[in-house]
């Protein structure tokens, strides 16, 4: 039955483009078994990033990571390039030899998407990244002991580097971490140490890199600029970002955001689990859209297993993860209007729909938000019929009616217009600068959407327009919603009259998948922007390395540009645009 | 009004009273406003704070328990629904908030990772439950727990604000400390929990010497 897929991909991309034609001696094509790309030159880093650039057009950074080979005694990263006219990625890693101080050259100078994965790869692996403007921790806190997602660093609860431990499995007698750990608790302290004489080392980093000036008015009077911290408990952060403003009167002079209050660790516990075992922790990463998030994980793995997927299971996938688009950006729209000042009534009318798409979700998985529902080479359970008439019911007549509804009631409120309409969130050279994807990019008028520029699973088949506006202001940022919604709805239309019947899996079920050596780097258009997995096996039962691009994280990059030199009011609704959720944020 | 609730039984109203008289206790009168007005913190960790807006919403509707009126500021809310997992980065936030907090004051762990770490209690920068630093009164299994689950737990709660009683509740006594106040921890090479200060400081002088 496994008749193996094209790997068209993999080929397609070493023939794209030809680094290693193109700088002889510097890039090298990749040599490693079932691992695509080109290996460059640390030297030569920069010089062949602005050609990657200028000459061969690939102008958004979609992903940056890093990865520990520890038995090479190497560190890497990895650089994952799109072109926003579509088409295959290009993929580029660059070595360093595996003593403190690492240092790769920052291309923050040419991506400026960079700036924020730099951060991550240096707080995490500990890569000084050279030129880089501002290179402080990002997740963990100023003082935070060593690099933890090196491979030889190891966490308070360690137990064993590969899930399931034998602690549990097959015996299971299995004592209290805390008892097994000298601090009791979940806690990592180095020799000797002394927390009377521990003097935390603060935020001196955050503040001094926001400037504070002083300026002298006519009439000997004297402006001071204010710093003023948003959250990380705040009604308008959509969770627990924090942000620093520096404020003149109402002007936002500049900004910094601060996260890393729900870093939960998802890429180290990725790493200890098995591949199978990623599944349901991907549903907490967007914790509106854990369906999509399903999507990406499975199709990454599914690329490294060379696996078919099943035709019906490829439906219900579709069918399922544009229900979740359309009640992502109904949320988005109910919060927005919220933030805008307008309490609750508009994200009421949000959460009711939700509440029946939820219950589409209960139906199949059996949980409104954790899904958990996909599985490699399909899904886990078969939609019934009358939950297929469920569905139906809603998108043929319930839901058109009331997306127009809620459109009707909102759009034209002249509050509302007046609040959104030319305040400009982003120009389409900033937005692909600064490696923004999903609706904001496409309201900036780049119609770059992964599910026609670069097509993943059946969206192909269907017929559907790349929503796209031209005036990159919050308005279009705010419409643009409405426009994929109707989209969205047009692809489940097309896929709820061809879905076939037949098996959802082609493959066996089985809680230990065998996947062979490789890397993978699989992308979905996620509500959010693009939700790309990289991940890399060795063969054994859990992934070497297991990184998600977040769009929410990527996305905030360009926050800073986004708000400086507007008002303070409106950072609140430029953050709500970003739409981010701090689950896949600091994941 | 409503009587059951606030009525003592075996008084006998006249029917067509009902409405306008209650026969009662201090204590079960003071108890009935408390239990009807428990206003939470606005105060979200994670995945799930969306089921905390979705019970708020109009299919759950927490309001129908008086519980709708959610606080942004800690100094006028009685109860924090600590809802998502708990991070050390974040705790110093979550501590102070409580502090700030007037009393009587209740902690409601939403979640698994609230209660105990949940499926993330290996990570490193992850507080295994909420009940390391805070006295929880309820708490609330899920992941993340349904609506209903949600309101399930408060009415736990609401149960255990009916049995206090005027003379015996902590924040009336008179020259005692807040037993309740909680130290700030501190963000060091880990979390360092003030309170454990010397027994941290054994572990990691033994620690060298093994």
């Amino acid at each position: 039955m496994a008749t193996p897929i094209e790997p068209t991909l993999r080929q397609a991309q070493g023939e794209a483009v030809d680094l290693a034609a193109r700088f002889p001696g510097k890039v090298t094509a990749e040599s490693r078994p079932s691992y695509s790309g080109f290996m460059v030159e640390k030297e030569a880093l920069l010089e062949v990033a602005t050609a990657v650039r200028d000459e061969f057009g690939y102008d958004l950074l979609a992903a940056l990571t890093a990865v520990d080979y520890i038995e090479q005694n190497k560190m890497e990263v990895v650089y994952h390039l799109h072109k926003t006219t579509g088409g295959a990625k290009l993929v580029f890693k660059t070595q360093a030899e595996r003593v403190d101080p690492i240092e790769i050259p920052s291309v923050t100078g040419i991506w400026a998407g960079a700036e924020y994965q730099e951060r991550e790869a240096y707080d995490l692996f500990g890569i000084r990244f050279t030129g880089h403007p501002d290179l402080r921790r990002i997740l963990m806190w100023e003082g935070f002991e060593g690099y933890p997602m090196r491979k030889d660093w190891k966490e308070a609860f360690y137990e064993e580097e590969i899930k399931p431990y034998k602690s549990r499995w097959p015996e299971g007698k299995h004592t209290y971490a805390e008892f097994k750990n000298p601090f009791r608790d979940n806690l990592k302290f180095p020799a000797n140490f002394n927390p009377d004489e521990y003097k935390p080392e603060g935020e001196k980093d955050l503040y001094s890199s926001l400037e504070r000036v002083t300026t002298h008015n006519e009439g000997g009077m004297k402006t001071d600029q204010v710093v003023v911290n948003l959250g990380p408990h705040h009604p308008s952060t959509h969770g627990v970002l924090r942000v620093a403003v520096t404020l003149e009167g109402e002007t936002v002079m500049g900004l910094k955001p601060v996260m890393g209050y729900l870093h939960r660790n998802h890429d180290k516990i990725g790493e200890r689990n098995t591949f199978l075992q990623n599944m349901p922790y991907t549903d907490r990463l967007d914790y509106f859209n854990s369906m999509s998030n399903n999507f990406g994980y499975a199709i990454t793995v599914e690329k490294l297993m060379n696996i078919p997927v099943a035709e019906r299971a490829e439906y219900i996938r579709v069918i399922m993860a544009e229900l979740s688009r359309i009640q992502n950006h109904l949320i988005f729209i109910g919060m927005l209007i919220n933030d805008l000042g307008s309490m609750y009534t508009p994200s009421l009318y949000a959460f009711e729909e939700r509440e029946l798409i939820l219950d589409i979700f209960e139906a199949v998985a059996g949980s409104r938000m954790m899904c958990n529902y996909f599985r490699f080479g399909g899904v886990v359970r078969d939609v019934q019929d009358d939950v297929m008439q469920k569905i139906k019911d809603l998108v043929f007549d319930r839901l058109p009616v009331k997306v127009d509804e809620i459109e009707r009631l909102l759009s034209e409120n002249e509050i509302l217009v007046g609040r959104l309409k030319g305040t400009k969130v982003l120009s389409a050279e900033d937005a692909i600068n600064y490696s923004v994807t999903g609706p904001v990019l496409r309201a900036s008028g780049v119609p770059y959407d992964l599910r026609r520029a670069d097509p993943y699973s059946i969206y192909d088949r269907f017929d559907f327009d790349v929503a796209v506006r031209h005036n990159g202001d919050m308005m279009d940022n705010y419409l643009i919603r409405f426009d994929e919604i109707r989209q969205s709805l047009r692809i489940l239309e097309q896929a709820l009259k061809q879905i076939p019947q037949g098996p959802i899996n082609s493959q066996k079920p089985n809680y230990q998948v065998k996947v062979p050596a490789g890397e993978a780097y699989g992308r979905i258009e996620a509500p959010k922007g693009e939700l790309g997995y990289y991940v890399i096996s060795n063969g054994k039962q859990n992934p070497y390395r297991y990184h998600v691009r977040p769009p929410s994280f990527v996305n905030l990059t360009a926050i800073e540009k986004m708000c400086t030199g507007k008002k303070i009011q409106d950072f609140v609704a430029l953050l709500a645009m970003l739409d981010i959720v701090m689950g896949e944020l600091d994941r | 009004m409503e009587n059951e609730q606030l009525s003592l039984p075996n008084y006998n109203i006249p029917e067509d009273m009902t409405d306008v008289v209650a026969i009662t206790t201090l204590d079960r009168l003071y108890n009935w406003g408390r239990r009807s007005s428990v206003w939470p913190l606005m105060f979200g960790l994670a995945c799930c704070a969306i089921e905390m807006i979705a019970a708020q919403a109009a299919r759950y509707d927490m309001s129908r328990f008086g519980m709708e009126v959610m606080r942004p500021t800690p100094r006028q809310a009685d109860m924090m629904l600590v809802s998502g997992t708990v991070t050390k980065k974040m705790l110093p936030a979550i501590i102070r908030l409580y502090n700030q907090m007037p009393e009587p004051k209740y902690v409601v762990a939403m979640g698994a990772c609230a209660s105990g770490g949940g499926p993330f209690k290996e990570g490193y920068n992850v507080v295994a439950g909420i009940d390391k630093f805070l006295p929880v009164d309820v708490y609330i299994p899920g992941c993340p727990p349904t609506p209903q689950a949600l309101i399930a737990g408060l009415i736990k709660l609401q149960e255990k604000i009916d049995k206090d009683s005027l003379k015996k509740v902590r924040w009336y006594q008179k020259g005692k400390e807040d037993p309740n106040y909680v130290p700030m921890p501190v963000l060091g090479p880990d979390l360092i929990d003030m309170r454990r200060s010397e027994e941290f400081k054994k572990a990691a002088a033994v620690k060298e010497g093994a």
